[in-house]
């Protein structure tokens, strides 16, 4: 079973800052999420929401149609691990690992018990260390093996494993996607290190700024973005109509990034004015669609007058 | 080449195309499941299933329900006319393509060619006589 969670025009303000905008996306169920972002995106302030912790400023937030603030039923089909610090959801430093494992077994009812011990052996968790004594990357795996053995419907892990080694995140991600085959669920995988998890994520949303960017399929969006390189004419002549994200040149070479579908025609074009076209890495077309609107919002802040 | 190495289920397919291809993967044989692929590459499983689905449209897989997927009967002749019907498109006008734009003789090439070709034709014969 699994859950599908819909987002319509939410808004979390903190005072007079508005942390996510008047968002709105469709979160299909059995599908894994990559959620992209900078620091200071709105990433946290809408999971939170999301998952229920905080009630929005504005909008809804529905699992399979029903809400999720403040709704028992709703909430149990939700497990989001956040950060790694933090990561143990009832923060009680004093006790031990196993505890939060048996509490955990108490709260959700699609708990793992097998799964939840071969995760803790494989990730080296020292069962009776109290939580407080824990290493970032122990509390990390330890929230990893909260949210994987949970089976909740809807899971979420929050830059959760930004504190564990290679090898555990590694290890981690083996985890998830054999789970995935046998038990689909939705999960959302916020990150702004894209590149080691671009290739888990089903759909891809990119948010800026509380707003949201992109939300497409991590295929169509891969397929969205080309490198064109090649003599600084040539390339400069092709790239006319199209939406540039970003130049760099090299001597006589001049390389653009270009956002949008090349067509046939495109493609026949660029080999006969000989110029090279490559796939974009996602995470190299997150960094400029996002370096993109810094640049139009630095640029109309100081217009007319330049620079401050 | 772009097209093929983008899309993650793109590459997927290929490799078992080209797997096919030479051989390393024979008629009847059965391929990594959807967990061996998406563990062992660390990519989405819906992915995975992706590139299966189309590698059985194209009649280069089928499967078996509970076993797995299987190299197809004829799949590698299924590829080969693929490819066949792909040649010019691919390689031959990308190739005139550059030639042009290196200032190669067209002329040259095709002597190039025929050049080749008589010496395959010959290969074959002193097979044939010997």
């Amino acid at each position: 079973m699994t859950g599908e969670l819909e987002l319509q025009d939410v808004t979390v303000r903190y005072g007079d800052t508005v942390a996510v905008d008047g968002l709105t996306a469709t979160l299909g169920d059995g599908q894994i999420h990559g959620l992209l972002g900078r620091n200071g995106s709105g990433k946290t302030s809408l999971l939170s929401v999301a998952a229920g912790f905080r009630r929005a400023s504005g909008g809804e937030v529905l699992l399979d149609g029903q809400q999720v603030f403040e709704n028992p039923g709703a909430v149990r089909r939700m497990c989001c691990i956040r950060g790694a610090g933090d990561t143990v959801e009832h923060d009680w430093p004093g006790d031990k690992v196993t505890h939060a494992l048996e509490l955990a077994a108490t709260l959700r009812p699609r708990w793992d018990r097998g799964w939840a011990d071969r995760l803790t052996q494989r990730f080296n968790l020292p069962l009776r260390t109290r939580l407080g004594e824990l290493s970032r990357g122990q509390r990390a795996a330890l929230g990893v093996v909260l949210g994987l053995a949970s089976r909740a419907p809807v899971t979420i892990f929050d830059e959760t494993y930004l504190g564990m080694d290679a090898p555990s995140r590694y290890a981690f991600y083996e985890e998830l996607l054999a789970d995935q085959v046998e038990h689909p669920r939705t999960f959302i995988l916020s990150t702004h290190h894209i590149e080691e998890v671009a290739s888990l994520f089903e759909t891809v949303l990119i948010i800026d700024d509380g707003r949201l960017m992109v939300h497409e399929e991590a295929d169509a969006l891969r397929a969205r973005g080309a490198a064109v390189t090649g003599p600084a004419e040539a390339v400069d002549a092709f790239t006319a109509d199209l939406d540039v994200l970003a130049t760099t040149r090299l001597g006589p070479t001049r390389s653009d990034t270009v956002y949008g579908e090349l067509d046939d025609h495109h493609r026949r074009d660029a080999r006969e004015r000989g110029l090279q076209l490559d796939p974009v890495p996602l995470q190299d077309l997150f960094v400029h669609l996002t370096e993109a609107t810094d640049r139009a919002h630095t640029h109309s802040a100081t217009a007319p007058g330049g620079r401050p | 080449m772009f097209d093929e190495r983008s899309p993650i289920y793109r590459q997927i397919a290929g490799r078992i195309r080209s797997e096919v291809l030479s051989g390393a993967l024979e008629e009847d044989e059965q391929v990594m499941s959807t967990t061996q692929y998406a563990t062992h590459f660390r990519i989405n499983p819906a992915t995975a299933a992706k590139a299966f689905a189309e590698l059985v449209d194209e009649g280069v897989l089928y499967k078996r329900r509970g076993v797995g997927m299987f190299v197809a009967p004829g799949a590698r002749e299924v590829l080969r006319a693929a490819h066949r019907a792909r040649f010019f498109d691919e390689v031959v006008e990308p190739m005139i393509d550059q030639a042009v734009a290196i200032g190669v003789d067209l002329d040259e090439v095709v002597d190039r060619i025929r050049a080749r070709q008589a010496s395959a034709q010959n290969a074959s014969q002193e097979e044939v006589g010997g």
